[in-house]
């Protein structure tokens, strides 16, 4: 053989170094070495400090009385039940609010990114100053703003009460529906009784009927050539059934509408100002953003797929709905979805208005009650950690779905 | 035939007509840009009611003759001296509070005596930024801007002038390290002998070295709690601070999420991961509450360096994901032609990857820095006394009680000015750093 390899004779401890088919092990190991080093030294700190304390680390706290009230809550709950429940209450509320934040923050941003890009001068100028003024001013900032006006602006709910002329200083909107006072909105609640799962269902059935249907359109369409009409049938096939489920149960979900009782309202369902607060701020805020990636996502499909459209005999719509958005929901919907995860973390802002969302209940009231800081903040971080990862986790499946399949 | 004679066609050109009216100069404009069709006519007239909803609202009391208040309740007799009294009570702003608690608002509880130093600081911070900032100024003022950190902590925070040298000797002496020990043997070796050096020499001379100093050459300045350090001068500390160091931390992260050793790989993108899963406020209260515990007992460390050291983790995290981007769209054939250029790691990345990689994500990077502006405002969450945590304290003042539109107000204008300077400046340099692409 002409040639052999000396370097494989010995190893010498110097490769480690200076060879890189070694270095980048060696590499890894010291810095997993100081890594671990440094997590062990962390801990070990925690330990002592708490066994200082008189601490151990435990969840039995979780499953104890938790003794204050929630004021706002989706599932029951009273502060005779336990820290764990309050947490979940405090889960559930920072998740209703993401949810209404991500829906409407889209809507908002969509309409005005679509209009910021209009020939309309007036209604162009006009988004790009919303765009611009939102986005750069904090967030809190829009949170408390929100708050006084919604606060500071409302009657109290006494003021809704006639004085001796029967003259009172302030009304109720849509027939003695829905009254803005400074503890929040009040509006009808539905009931449900008896039946109203029947109504339910018949409700879901038909909106599976009504996707069934324009597949059966679509596909008539694609494999004749015949043309049925879409949309009314759909929304016939929506709504009838629930109506005639509606009645012919006996109209099983009623309206609860709020009434005046001594110096409050009672009855019909009380959305805090809090509440309020925080949706509009991070709608309008969020939706600042959004429009921006809907902007760019429109003007980054170039202008010749347009034209290219016109050339094939397309005409404006057809060409928006099958040529340009296709093309554009790619650059579009992922930085949509970070901007939900971003809106969804902006939730725990809720602090600046006293939004009992998870941070406020389990990471502030029974953080300070219970003084297990490090459990609460744990369990918190993995709750908001979990979240993103799954948001980030449809991100992903979305991202390849949508990926240009290429040969 | 008679007819053939007639002519069909116009022998003499008609002299030229003007457009119609509706054809040019502004009317043209308007039908076709705000009246094109139903549409547009209707979401012009929606959007101008809008505005003058907004503007009739806000003017009237904006434009108050208040400046010169000197309490709520003088602003409102001034405002009723004006006659701008209806049935709610006055109408009108109280810019007085501003001009009042202007200082407030700008330092916080600041030693009144004292306003000079970050104000001397702020313009030293300007100066020493040039060179980073416009490439054409010679590169020698570059060590000037090295210093200057140094400098500015001890005109804000007072003390000996002695700490903050002989912290920047330690530098000195870790990049002495560095160099001998990379002409001697290995990066490696240089690295670990740089921090080795620099981390015994603070350790154990620096203090002592200190006030030795300090004792013989006393120079020194009244030293100022953390505490004190509020309003927008906290804000713009933590939030140039976060800015100065999150981006080389960040560029790290990057190039560690996109190296192809695993265990650097997994840890940097556990890192990344878990610092964005988790919302900033939460962070915040971890540093406030529970850094303590991690920390060998007796430790105490200032709550703004805890904050700094959050917000920098915080957004270097996403400056990791904004760079990521930026080497992920750098094409594959520039990372190989470095390689068969024989530039090791370092210098390819130096010279040849990230200079086009940052250069992508310029904007991305820009957005993240504002981002981290604005939340320096969640400080006040935590106890310290950032502009908008001010708002609380001016309001318990017996004077200033139930003043809060005009703050809120002067706020939002203050961030947006900071703000908007930050992305404009973010295009300039994308469409300066374009040009050269042509």
């Amino acid at each position: 053989m002409a040639y052999s390899d000396s370097e494989r004779d010995g190893f010498r401890l110097s490769q480690l170094i200076y060879d890189s088919r070694y270095r980048a092990i060696t590499i890894q190991a010291v810095t997993l070495a100081l890594v671990v080093a440094g997590i062990f030294w962390l801990i070990m700190n925690a330990r002592n400090n708490l066994a200082a304390l008189g601490l151990t680390p435990s969840l039995d706290f979780l499953s104890n009385p938790a003794g204050y009230d929630i004021a706002f809550y989706l599932i029951p709950y009273d502060s005779q039940m336990s820290h764990g429940r309050a947490a979940f209450v405090g889960i559930l509320n920072t998740l209703l609010v993401a949810s209404l934040g991500c829906v409407t923050a889209t809507i908002v941003g969509v309409l005005v990114g679509v209009l910021r890009l209009s020939n309309n001068w007036v209604v162009s100028r006009l988004m790009a100053v919303y765009v611009e003024g939102f986005r750069n001013v904090p967030l809190v900032l829009w949170i408390l703003l929100f708050f006084a006006v919604l606060s500071e602006s409302t009657p109290a709910p006494r003021a809704f009460k006639p004085d001796e002329n029967g003259v009172s200083q302030a009304s109720m909107y849509l027939s003695d529906s829905f009254a803005f006072t400074n503890r929040g909105v009040y509006t009808p609640a539905p009931v449900w009784s008896d039946g109203s799962g029947w109504l339910v269902a018949v409700f879901i059935l038909s909106i599976i009927g009504a996707i069934y249907y324009r597949r059966y359109a679509r596909k008539l369409l694609f494999d004749t050539g015949r043309l049925l009409p879409m949309a009314w049938p759909a929304l016939l096939i929506l709504v009838v059934p629930a109506l005639l489920a509606y009645f012919v149960l006996g109209r099983p979900v009623t309206l609860d509408y709020p009434t005046l009782g001594g110096f409050n309202f009672k009855g019909g369902l009380n959305i805090p100002n809090s509440l309020l607060a925080l949706w509009l701020a991070l709608t309008v805020y969020t939706g600042a953003f959004i429009a921006e990636i809907v902007r760019a996502g429109v003007l980054s499909v170039s202008n010749g797929q347009t034209e290219a459209a016109f050339a094939l005999g397309l005409r404006p719509n057809r060409t928006m709905s099958l040529v340009v958005l296709p093309q554009a929901m790619r650059v579009i919907i992922p930085p949509l979805i970070s901007q939900f995860l971003n809106l969804t973390k902006n939730s725990s802002l809720a602090i600046a208005v006293s939004y009992p969302d998870v941070r406020a209940t389990l990471g502030g009231i029974t953080l300070n009650q219970t003084g297990r800081a490090l459990e609460c903040m744990l369990l918190l971080g993995l709750f908001y950690l979990i979240l993103s990862l799954a948001i980030s986790l449809v991100m992903n499946i979305v991202n390849n779905r949508m990926k240009l399949r290429e040969r | 035939m008679q007819g053939d004679n007639i002519s069909y066609v116009r022998t003499k050109m008609l002299p030229e007509a003007t457009p119609p009216v509706s054809q040019q100069g502004i009317v043209k404009w308007v039908r076709e840009n705000l009246f094109s069709s139903w549409l547009n006519a209707i979401l012009t007239v929606a959007s101008i009611a809008a505005v003058y909803y907004v503007l009739s609202g806000f003017l009237p009391w904006a434009i108050s003759p208040t400046w010169s208040g000197t309490s709520l309740a003088n602003c409102r007799d001034i405002l009723s001296e004006a006659g701008r009294v209806d049935d709610h009570g006055t109408h009108g702003a109280c810019w007085g509070v501003i001009r009042d608690r202007w200082e407030q608002l700008m330092f916080g509880f600041y030693p009144n005596d004292s306003y000079w130093r970050p104000t001397t600081a702020l313009v030293l911070f300007l100066i020493s930024i040039l060179p980073v900032l416009f490439t054409s100024l010679p590169r020698k003022l570059l060590i000037g801007t090295a210093v200057a950190p140094l400098i500015l902590f001890w005109l804000i925070w007072g003390g000996s002038l002695w700490t903050p040298i002989t912290v920047g000797v330690g530098f000195v002496l870790g990049a002495a390290a560095f160099k001998i020990g990379s002409d001697r043997s290995g990066l490696i070796v240089a690295v670990l002998a740089s921090l080795l050096v620099t981390i015994l020499f603070w350790l154990f001379l620096s203090g002592p070295i200190a006030t030795v100093l300090g004792k013989v050459i006393p120079i020194y300045l009244e030293p100022v709690r953390s505490k004190d350090i509020g309003g927008f001068m906290l804000a713009v500390i933590i939030g140039l601070a976060g800015i100065v160091l999150s981006l080389p931390l960040g560029i790290l992260l990057a190039l560690g999420r996109s190296s192809d050793m695993w265990i650097v790989n997994k840890l940097s993108t556990g890192f990344i991961e878990v610092i964005r899963g988790v919302p900033l406020i939460v962070w915040l209260f971890t540093a406030s509450l529970l850094l303590n515990y991690f920390l060998p007992p007796g430790t105490t460390f200032d709550l703004m360096l805890r904050v700094i050291i959050m917000v920098t983790l915080f957004s270097a995290a996403y400056i990791a994901e904004v760079v990521r981007g930026g080497l992920a769209a750098l094409a594959k054939g520039q990372y190989e032609a470095a390689d068969s250029l024989g530039l090791d790691y370092w210098k390819s990345m130096r010279l040849v990857v990230l200079p086009q990689a940052l250069k992508i994500s310029i904007p991305g990077i820009v957005n993240t820095f504002i981002g981290l502006f604005k939340d320096t405002t969640l400080v006040m969450f935590i106890g310290l006394f950032d502009p908008l945590g001010l708002i609380s304290a001016i309001r318990a003042t017996t004077d200033w009680n139930g003043v809060y539109w005009e703050l809120y107000v002067f706020i939002a204008i203050v961030f947006f000015i900071f703000c908007y300077s930050m992305g404009r400046y973010s295009l300039y340099l994308e469409r300066k750093l374009r040009r050269e692409h042509r």
